[in-house]
């Protein structure tokens, strides 16, 4: 693990991370949006709706952990919850040790996130929006500015294209530079919110390349949403199946494979076979804050 | 490794600038805008002063309410940005789609008011700057040169009340993802109207009157007008310093602490997601 952690993690945290071997954990956690609300007391009618009903995983130092559900299954709100982006309802999150609520800072300096959306200022070169994400991580100025060129480059990205603004790059090109800035902070755990949805095939093999190379060379541990059955095979080493809030299924992919084709006297099975057997559907968009807005 | 050896409260301010140099890029490169809305409070600044001119009144009372109004619509240009950035901060990071990677990084909610405050106001003082350059040019404005430090002084106290009332507002957006920054104008406008900007809070109705006394533009304005038009005492000053400081002891914590609260039920409710 390079530079980063080392200087802005204290002590206690360090030590945590080389003991432990649990780097993530979800305890029984709940998470709901709508119903009443104290803002808007007159829409007695607003459903509350349960995000994530009683989740728990385990997710071990260096694993590559993945959650497949359709949209709107909680995935997204699941990836929240551990980002210090939403409080639970009950339950618990733990992120090498440290408590998601109770010890925010500290989780936060441990993780960063890529999401669906690049989520940069558009008008910004990825210089300017990595600068500034340097800096609200501590990082030295000095530094991140080789940091960025080096890691721009090697995920693909020009040289040249990085004083360029955002908004005359490439979707796959942003996603990229999204990637650098969650890279820049050197997290030990890194939260991949679908992030190779609407890649084009040659992004989509750049990015998946880029979450096994941040596992193998920088040791992290990476919790990866997807849709995709085929990334989610290929990528991760455990995987959990996630429909309406709730995990229906843990294990390998070729567990899951092999406990498919055995129930069904089949040779063999797909990870689409094993998705549709336990969600009973496709994957249907529904979106699980949207009763928020 | 300085940054390992670097205190907390440096390790703050020199995250807060992110918030400034970020701000100040974005202003740079959305700088057909900036010229836009310079223009337009240019202009607006300009249409009230000529007001002074209109009035059926001697030449040297056209001076006197020249200046008045120069007064008037110049401190309300500085506030007014001042204000906007601060309650904007939020709303400009949904609309970017930023605010979850801002609000996940490891910074307090200090830090982060503190960036925003800070460059309201550098933003605010240059927008002034060109407002006053462009009111200097146009008019013939002859303030009491004996007033310029304590104006000064005044404004870098209301600054701290004005901040103090922006962070309050920026909960808005917070609260209420599609109208939040919207509801900012109105508290905007309402301190326009009982503050005293373009007159005297003494034509306003009694009940007016007495909640004007709660605005620190009311005081920022008294003192800078008697500063400028009248002659600087240092009882006038003092008069003007004290309720700005009480009122910026009160608001800035009390703006903190309803952040805090926004925040965590904007992170109950799962308000911090992107919209627009």
């Amino acid at each position: 693990m390079n530079g980063v952690v080392e200087l802005n993690l204290d002590r206690e945290t360090r030590r945590r991370i080389k003991d432990t071997d649990a780097a993530l954990v979800v305890n029984h956690i709940n998470k709901s949006f709508g119903g009443k609300s104290l803002l808007t007391p007159w829409k007695k009618d607003a459903k509350r709706v349960k995000a994530v009903d009683d989740v728990t995983i385990g997710v071990r130092r260096g694993e590559i952990y993945g959650l497949l559900g359709a949209n709107g299954s909680g995935k997204s709100t699941l990836i929240r919850l551990i980002a210090t982006l939403l409080l639970p309802d009950d339950g618990s999150v733990t992120v090498f040790g440290h408590d998601v609520v109770r010890e925010a800072p500290a989780v936060q300096r441990m993780l960063n996130r890529v999401s669906v959306e690049a989520s940069l200022f558009k008008k910004l070169s990825p210089m300017e929006n990595l600068i500034y994400a340097a800096r609200l991580y501590s990082v030295p100025v000095g530094r991140a500015k080789q940091d960025i060129v080096r890691i721009m480059e090697a995920l693909g990205v020009d040289r040249d294209r990085v004083h360029k603004p955002v908004d005359t790059m490439s979707r796959g090109m942003q996603q990229k530079v999204a990637i650098a800035r969650a890279l820049l902070t050197s997290p030990v755990l890194m939260l991949l919110d679908e992030p190779t949805t609407g890649l084009d095939p040659r992004s989509k093999k750049d990015v998946e390349q880029f979450i096994r190379d941040l596992r193998d060379e920088h040791d992290a541990t990476i919790l990866l949403t997807s849709h995709d059955m085929h990334e989610a095979e290929v990528l991760c080493d455990r995987l959990a199946i996630i429909e309406k809030g709730r995990i229906v299924v843990e294990g390998t992919p070729q567990q899951l494979k092999d406990e498919y084709a055995e129930r069904h006297g089949l040779a063999e099975a797909t990870l689409e076979d094993v998705f549709m057997e336990y969600t009973g559907h496709g994957l249907e968009d529904e979106d699980e804050e949207g009763a928020t807005a | 490794m300085a940054v390992a050896n670097a205190s907390p409260v440096w390790r703050s301010v020199k995250a807060s600038y992110a918030l400034v140099e970020r701000n100040v890029n974005l202003s740079k490169r959305y700088w057909g805008w900036e010229i836009a809305f310079l223009v337009y409070t240019i202009a607006q600044s300009m249409a009230i002063v000529y007001i002074a001119y209109a009035t059926p009144m001697k030449p040297s009372a056209v001076a006197h309410m020249v200046l008045y109004l120069a007064v008037g619509t110049l401190t309300w240009s500085y506030m007014a940005s001042l204000f906007q950035a601060i309650a904007e901060s939020v709303q400009w990071e949904r609309w970017e789609g930023t605010i979850e990677y801002t609000m996940m990084s490891p910074i307090s909610r200090l830090t982060y008011l503190l960036g925003s405050s800070l460059f309201g106001v550098v933003y605010g003082l240059a927008r002034s700057a060109v407002v006053l350059l462009a009111l200097v040019a146009t008019f013939h404005l002859s303030p009491n040169p004996a007033g310029l430090w304590p104006t000064l002084l005044i404004i870098a106290v209301g600054s701290l009340s004005f901040i103090g009332i922006g962070i309050m507002a920026a909960t808005l957006p917070l609260l209420f993802t599609e109208k939040g920054a919207q509801m900012t104008y109105v508290i905007e406008a309402l301190l326009l109207l009982i503050s005293g900007v373009y007159y005297p809070v003494s034509v306003l109705p009694g009940l007016v009157q007495a909640v004007s006394h709660l605005s620190p533009a009311t005081y920022i304005l008294n003192g800078i007008r008697t500063c400028l038009l009248g002659t600087p005492t240092q009882s006038a000053v003092v008069g003007a310093l004290i309720p700005l400081i009480i009122i910026g002891v009160v608001t800035i914590p009390l703006g903190i602490l309803l952040w805090a609260q926004a925040e965590t039920f904007a992170k109950r409710t799962g308000r911090l997601k992107r919209t627009g």
